[in-house]
């Protein structure tokens, strides 16, 4: 495989990033990352920054993990044009391309009063304008087949069967690391701090080091607008929109295989009930606007009003069995309600690729189509790189396999043996996999992203110490500096007898001073 | 790892198969106990499946004494108790495996264990006994609101980090729950210099013993403050405070009460959960109330052949028990191997009032010559002074046991007589709470 | 003058609040113990609450970074902290076998600390605590 591993393993110390660049990507969500593996595919130098010590760590990492079928689309908007054609894509290239898990389970739109009838009719007009495939209308009975846990009250349905879930982090990551295969570099913990206009394009400051870039793309999500302003467009905000979700256990007896929404309201989408890619059931989002960029707290409020509107359709659900919560930020523009793709005319050379809320995950594969054709605008066409490779796989999934096909494993390799994760089958193999990656895992919700170890039902607490040993060891360091997700999230204060040491040494002074 | 792939073309001959007469999943005190009985017993083909580096099982990182009183007549710590245990299995040549994951425990016992050694090992076992324990509850089981930082543990596995790998999870804690693992939590960071600021309790009183109350909160002015919970944590990168508040009597938190303590650290001890994830699989029911399988008096599931016993089937207070309660699992496994006990026409159901939480087991079924008596566990639902613990058939009292003090965190014992069990009016054994002056 | 202390007795499970009523050191009277039991062990604690300790102790070479320890007799309740301070600048070498003395005289005590498992050796090298 390509590409060369040390410029994103090594992110401290004597390590200096390259100092210039034909394009340089802000941002290393899943449009990010998405943009620079598709300009991987081009005779161009790429480097993509990002501010955390990982990929995915934004408004990727919590989102419903849907690909919308787009029958929601609106035609008009930007983001209904990208959602139709990133549907597409999944389907055509990226599910063949990344072994990244995608599973076309469909979608229902359910209306549970006959009132809502003419909504499903209106989607499904939408939908057949957007061309989306394949749509009907599904009455109660064919409904109540397909999903035996529906309410009651289920009067009929939109079906949508080209709607997709997907593992966005694995999405992600997996857009990253093909990138840094094929020879862009990703840099971490490089969050820009400024950017300067310069005669042939940018100088970029960023945390690791300058950067000249003929062309910047800002992919900064809810910091899109901040880096924005940097070049002097400031003529948008961000404003975060918070949603909150609850996931449950996989051993769980409300089986659900399909996206239920319920019919949208003038008010509200409503809440979704999903299966995930790995059989976990998630429902949610709520939508509340709020000021902290950094605020993923989950409320009282925001989580009652997802069990509910959850109820509506499958009122089976309760608290029971519920193994994570969690909130998401979306990276909304007020204003227009829509994404804003587009070479900024005042400042030749960056591209904004901002205000990416839903159907952001749907749309990532097309907006980086698009994103390569702005850079056409600005560059002219761009000659294809022979060696690029679009194929790309991540640890093997002991977990999926069967006993036979773990045996082979093991045989090869035998820490493929050694189970870390109970609850989600993960073994010391995938871990240090996940930490040699082209855009290596350092921190624990790096590696819980990309192999799952505490993803699980006990949410780590047996796993939770031998993963932050294997990063010591891996990366070198003490298990003190292990982190969580970003800087100052350091889960072990000290080394035990420490603070008695310490202690002892400064009451000893004291003694001394008497 | 692009080969990864075609590392999976799978060799069908690379797994191990063997063939055993018992195989223990889990090699903590439920499992060590029910190995060394079955041997005892006769059946010298044992082997222990563990997933840790070592056996012992969660008593290695209980380093605090309070162990063995029942079961040794002296007070042992968490290592002192294993340890017995582990050299009695070993001098007994009981296969142990260590490192070794359990992926799966068929209907008809066929076990699926993995290790970096041997890869997978398909082993078929005329009996299994699960011993897996149990897990403990979570933030997000608890469904406690706010951020998601660095800071949160459950107390064992900061038990497990401050024993057994040396590191401090902080310095200065919130604790929830006042079971016991959370206060000798409180006492091992205090004595490790971390603060302590609060051990907060959302029933009326401490679910932990008082000598644990006394010596591990009041020796060092840790304040317990029950009927109090946290209803928010907060802090984007680490733990910076929690809110907490007072509760009414259905727990529901009451307006007004909210303050915040500041604290890096929020340490949950706030319940435990049989880990039957396996057993599930396995085709063994669970019971609503434990969580564990459902059991008669051998510790059989419904599943022939497969036993359960110690914190998988129901979580004990005392490990004592749990040593009691295997070696009944071992040893009715190892009688059963040898033929040598004989299935009632009828099951005797056993079955008890609202005031008891639950009874293990749930029914007897076996008519053993050697057993001379049936330990019947029970937990009552709130505490309750002064009663008797009746036993009755048919609305005649066979038996009953006076409790002083009956308290949910105190498992209950009543002896049954196996000649009582002989003439029983009708095949159902029913238990009562009385008070004393009702009795 | 004299004074009320409160002690909650550990004997059993019922937790008894005994009241005692003392005077330049002296129990003048004592109430609130269910038991006789109950008001030895509220003398005692009175008199000299005492304690056994259990923690760790750093420990190279072995298969573990600490190996758990314990005083072999309750130690006065007013020394637990001391004692811990004393252990954490003590080291030993493992192979360490359960009974082993690893501190003989803890904070003048007189009382031993002892070692609570056996921990063997790494195998392959030491386990160092970073």
């Amino acid at each position: 495989m390509g590409g060369d591993n040390r410029s994103a393993r090594v992110s401290l110390g004597e390590y200096i990033m390259q100092s210039e660049t034909d394009v340089l990507v802000v941002g290393g969500g899943v449009t990010g990352t998405a943009i620079a593996r598709e300009l991987s595919r081009y005779r161009l130098d790429v480097v993509l920054v990002e501010k955390s010590p990982d990929v995915c760590t934004g408004t990727s990492k919590s989102n419903t993990a849907l690909i919308h079928a787009g029958f929601n689309a609106d035609p008009d908007k930007q983001k209904g044009r990208l959602n139709v054609r990133g549907n597409e894509l999944y389907h055509e290239r990226i599910q063949h391309e990344l072994d990244v898990p995608i599973e076309w389970r469909g979608a229902l739109v359910v209306a549970t009063d006959e009132s809502e009838r003419p909504k499903l009719e209106e989607l499904l007009e939408k939908g057949q304008r957007n061309d989306v495939d394949g749509l009907e209308i599904l009455e109660r009975e064919a409904l109540l087949e397909k999903e035996p846990h529906l309410t009651d009250d289920a009067v009929a349905a939109l079906w949508a069967p080209t709607a997709g879930i997907v593992n966005p982090f694995e999405l992600t990551v997996g857009f990253a690391n093909n990138a840094v295969e094929n020879g862009a570099s990703v840099e971490l913990e490089a969050e820009v701090t400024d950017i300067t206009k310069t005669d042939d394009g940018f100088t970029v400051e960023t945390a690791k080091g300058e950067i000249d870039a003929e062309i910047v793309i800002n992919a900064a999500g809810l910091y899109a607008d901040e880096v924005s302003k940097m070049v002097g467009v400031d003529d948008f905000e961000i404003t975060p929109r918070r949603g909150e979700y609850y996931l449950y256990d996989k051993q769980f007896d409300i089986d659900i295989d399909t996206t239920i929404f319920p019919v949208p309201t003038e008010v509200t989408k409503g809440i979704v009930v999903t299966p995930t890619d790995e059989g976990n059931l998630l429902i949610g989002p709520n939508a509340q606007e709020i000021d902290d960029k950094r605020d993923k707290a989950t409320t009282r409020q925001g989580l009652d009003k997802v069990l509910n509107g959850a109820q509506k359709t499958v009122p089976d659900l309760t608290k029971k069995d519920v193994i994570k919560e969690f909130a998401g930020l979306r990276p909304a523009i007020k204003e227009t309600g829509d994404f804003r793709i587009q070479i900024e005319e005042e400042v030749p050379g960056f591209i904004n690729a901002a205000g990416i809320q839903s159907p952001g995950l749907a749309s990532a594969p097309a907006t980086a189509e698009l994103v390569v054709d702005l850079v056409e605008e600005l560059r002219g066409d761009l000659e294809e790189d022979p060696a690029f490779d679009p194929n790309y796989s991540g640890p093997p999934k002991v977990r999926h396999m069967s006993h036979e096909e773990r045996a082979g494993l093991i045989e090869e390799d035998a820490r493929y043996g050694q189970i870390i994760c109970r609850c989600e089958t993960v073994t010391e193999g995938e871990i240090r996999d996940a930490i040699n990656q082209p855009v290596p895992a350092q921190t624990v919700n790096a590696i819980k992203r990309r192999v799952r170890p505490g993803a699980g039902r006990c949410q780590g607490g047996f796993c939770g110490p031998r993963v932050i040993e294997i990063l010591s060891e891996e990366l070198d360091i003490p298990m003190t500096e292990v982190k969580l997700e970003e800087e100052g999230s350091e889960l072990l204060t000290d080394e035990i007898k420490q603070p008695l040491l310490e202690k002892s040494h400064e009451s000893s002074e004291v003694n001394a001073d008497d | 790892m692009t080969e990864s792939r075609q590392a999976v073309t799978s060799d069908v001959d690379a797994m191990r198969r063997e063939e055993h007469d018992l195989v223990v999943v889990g090699g903590g005190p439920a499992g060590l106990g029910a190995a060394q009985a079955a041997y005892d017993e006769g059946v010298d083909d044992i082997v222990i499946l563990e997933r840790d580096f070592e056996l012992g099982g969660i008593l290695q990182q209980c380093v605090h004494p309070g162990f063995g009183l029942e079961y040794f007549e002296e007070e042992l710590t968490g290592p002192e108790y294993a340890q017995e245990f582990i050299e009695n299995v070993a001098e007994r040549g009981v296969d142990i495996r260590l490192d070794t994951m359990v992926l799966e425990v068929t209907h008809d016992r066929t076990v699926y264990a993995v290790n970096d050694e041997d890869g997978v090992t398909e082993i078929d076992a005329e009996k299994v006994i699960l011993a897996m324990g149990c897990r403990e509850r979570t933030r997000d089981a608890l469904d406690i609101p706010g951020s998601r930082p660095a800071g949160i543990f459950t107390a064992g596995t900061a038990q497990r980090l401050i024993n057994m790998e040396g590191k401090l999870p902080g310095e200065k804690a919130v604790i929830l729950g006042s079971g016991d693992v959370g206060l000798i939590m409180a006492r091992h960071m205090h004595l490790e210099g971390a603060e302590v600021e609060a051990v907060l309790e959302i029933m009326p009183y401490t679910g932990g013993i008082t000598r644990n109350v006394v010596q591990c909160l009041e020796d060092f002015d840790i304040p317990l403050r029950t009927q109090q919970t946290i209803t928010e944590i907060h802090g984007n990168d680490r733990v910076e405070g929690v809110t907490v508040q007072e509760v009414d009597d259905d727990f529901e938190p009451i307006p007004g009460t909210e303050y915040e303590i500041e604290c890096d650290t929020v340490l949950l001890s706030v319940g435990l959960i049989p880990e039957n994830e396996l057993s599930v699989d396995a085709g063994v029911e669970l019971h609503s109330v434990t969580g564990g399988p459902i059991v008669d008096e051998t510790r059989e599931t419904n599943v022939e052949d497969i036993y359960a016993c110690g914190n998988v089937l129901h979580v004990h207070d005392v490990v004592d028990w749990v040593t009691e309660e295997s070696m009944i699992a071992g040893r009715s496994a190892a009688r059963s191997l040898q033929d040598r006990v004989e299935t009632r026409k009828e099951p005797i159901e056993i079955e008890s009032t609202a005031k008891l939480r639950y009874v293990v087991p749930d029914r007897i079924s076996t008519i053993d010559p050697d057993r001379e008596e049936i330990p019947l566990y029970m937990r009552v639902h709130a505490p309750m002074e002064d009663v008797f613990v009746t036993l009755s058939s048919g609305g005649e009292e066979l038996t009953r046991t006076f409790e002083r003090r009956a308290e949910p965190g105190e498992m209950v014992t009543l002896n049954v007589d196996s000649d009582t069990l002989a003439e029983l009016p009708e095949p159902r054994l029913e238990l009562d709470v009385v008070q004393r002056e009702e009795a | 003058m004299t004074e009320t202390v409160s002690i909650t007795c550990i004997r059993c499970p019922i937790g008894c609040d005994i009241e005692l009523e003392v005077e330049d050191g002296e129990i003048l009277s004592l109430e609130g113990a269910d038991c006789i039991q109950g008001e030895e062990y509220a003398r005692e604690e009175f008199r000299n609450p005492t304690r056994v300790l259990p923690t760790t102790v750093r420990v190279t070479g072995g298969v573990l970074p600490y190996v758990p320890v314990k005083t072999a007799e309750p130690i006065p309740k007013g020394k637990l902290e001391a004692a811990v301070e004393e252990l954490a600048t003590v080291e030993v070498e493992a192979p360490v076998e359960l009974g082993d003395v690893i501190v003989e005289n803890i904070c003048d005590t007189g009382v031993a600390i002892v070692a609570t498992r056996d921990l063997p050796a790494a195998e392959e090298g030491p386990v160092a605590a970073d």
